[in-house]
């Protein structure tokens, strides 16, 4: 399944879908960090409103998609978490740390603003 | 056998009946005599002061629908349509006040009357009479124990709704400025409280698009190892929807507890009250509070 990623200056915005087999999270781990720096991003927006479970496997993705990317210099935040999937996931310990995280786009594109004018 | 001069000898030998033929001509006895029977009913049901929460009228428009639900069911054994009957004719009496011995009560004294009139009927054949009870009685045993299991299942679901209405109103998560919610938790919690607290201020954040939130558990005398790792999570659960927490309020008890537990205090943000939580809350939303004027 395609994860469509789209570019908005310095930030990508991936858009993750319902269900993303691991299959699929494996090839985007790849995927993304060959596109942060194909592009020269500075961060990416890992959009996850439209999961509805998210499983101990997608969690660690996530995790190793945030490290990769800071091996590039890029900052990743995960937005759109919703409130049964967070509170499902620290039920189980998936506790996403040392990732920034942001309620939706909006918030992570103010939060990623803000990053970057104070380190200009 | 009729002879053929027109007269007849003696009746038939008796055969015994069928059970379900019996089941047929005891119904429709009690539908033929149902005015009468109802009329009895309704006046044992007095007698006994049952229902008195109940107007006169009340009692015979609901003791004609229980008594047509209760032949049909003898008639048909169609005992799931007569619990649902049950369940809704309960939904309607118990915001009357009707208790459950009530209920029961009725039910009992309308298969009374009807085994009386039956008794009545059938007086001059023991053997028939016998027969007609043995199908008449575990019917009608089956019909007060589902209507008495209905009443009391729909008692609870209300009680069950009761429940949750007065555990939501003691937790509510309030917006004291724009992205800053508060979080007074007050008295017991229990996990099952403490997950439907979270639930809430997890929907909360969302709904207000909060950035912080301060969780102030001054009113919590204790807690036990199992509700403060719901804390703990409920702590990582807003941080995964963007917001920070900052509890506040903590006794001495509840702070050695959360040490003895070996809560990571890096993960979570405390104040010592509310006031200073606030306060905090406020510098990380970037409001400066200022004083204009002398207080009048």
């Amino acid at each position: 399944m395609e994860v469509p990623i789209l570019k908005q200056g310095a930030v990508l915005i991936a858009t993750f879908q319902a269900a993303l087999s691991d299959a699929d999270l494996n090839h985007l781990r790849m995927g993304l960090v060959q596109q942060v720096v194909k592009f020269r991003s500075r961060a990416v927006i890992v959009d996850v409103t439209a999961m509805d479970v998210m499983d101990s496997f997608a969690s660690r993705t996530l995790r190793e998609i945030a490290h990769m990317i800071r091996l590039r210099g890029a900052e990743t935040v995960i937005v759109g978490i919703q409130p049964e999937v967070a509170f499902a996931m620290v039920q189980l310990g998936l506790t996403l740390e040392g990732v920034a995280t942001a309620l939706d786009l909006e918030e992570g594109l103010a939060y990623l603003n803000e990053k970057f004018k104070t380190t200009n | 056998m009729a002879k053929r001069d027109g007269t007849s000898i003696s009746p038939e030998p008796m055969r015994t009946e069928e059970p379900s033929e019996l089941l047929r001509e005891l119904v429709a006895h009690l539908r033929q005599n149902r005015t009468q029977l109802r009329e009895e009913w309704v006046v044992r049901i007095t007698e006994t002061r049952l229902l008195t929460a109940m107007t006169k009228e009340e009692i015979f428009a609901e003791a004609t629908s229980v008594y047509d639900s209760y032949v049909e069911a003898l008639e048909t054994e169609a005992f799931e349509a007569l619990q649902a009957y049950a369940r809704n004719l309960s939904e309607r009496i118990i915001p009357r006040g009707v208790e459950t011995h009530e209920v029961v009560g009725i039910v009992l004294l309308l298969r009374d009357v009807l085994a009386r009139s039956l008794f009545a009927k059938y007086q001059n054949d023991f053997k028939k009479l016998n027969r007609i009870l043995d199908a008449y009685e575990p019917a009608a045993n089956r019909i007060a124990n589902t209507v008495a299991v209905g009443f009391v299942q729909e008692r609870e679901r209300v009680i069950r709704q009761q429940q949750e209405a007065i555990r939501e109103l003691s937790t509510p998560v309030l917006q004291v400025r724009e992205r800053l919610l508060i979080l007074p938790i007050i008295g017991v919690i229990d996990p099952q409280r403490a997950r439907q607290l979270t639930e809430q201020l997890l929907r909360g954040i969302r709904t207000n698009r909060a950035k912080v939130v301060v969780i102030d558990i001054t009113g919590v005398a204790a807690m036990d190892v199992t509700v403060a790792n719901h804390l703990v999570q409920t702590v990582e659960a807003s941080r995964l929807l963007g917001a920070t927490v900052i509890v506040t309020g903590l006794s001495p008890e509840i702070a050695q507890t959360l040490v003895t537990i070996g809560v990571d205090l890096g993960k979570m943000n405390t104040v010592g009250d509310l006031q200073g939580g606030i306060e905090q809350a406020e510098r990380l939303l970037g409001y400066k509070v200022e004083t204009l004027a002398e207080p009048r």
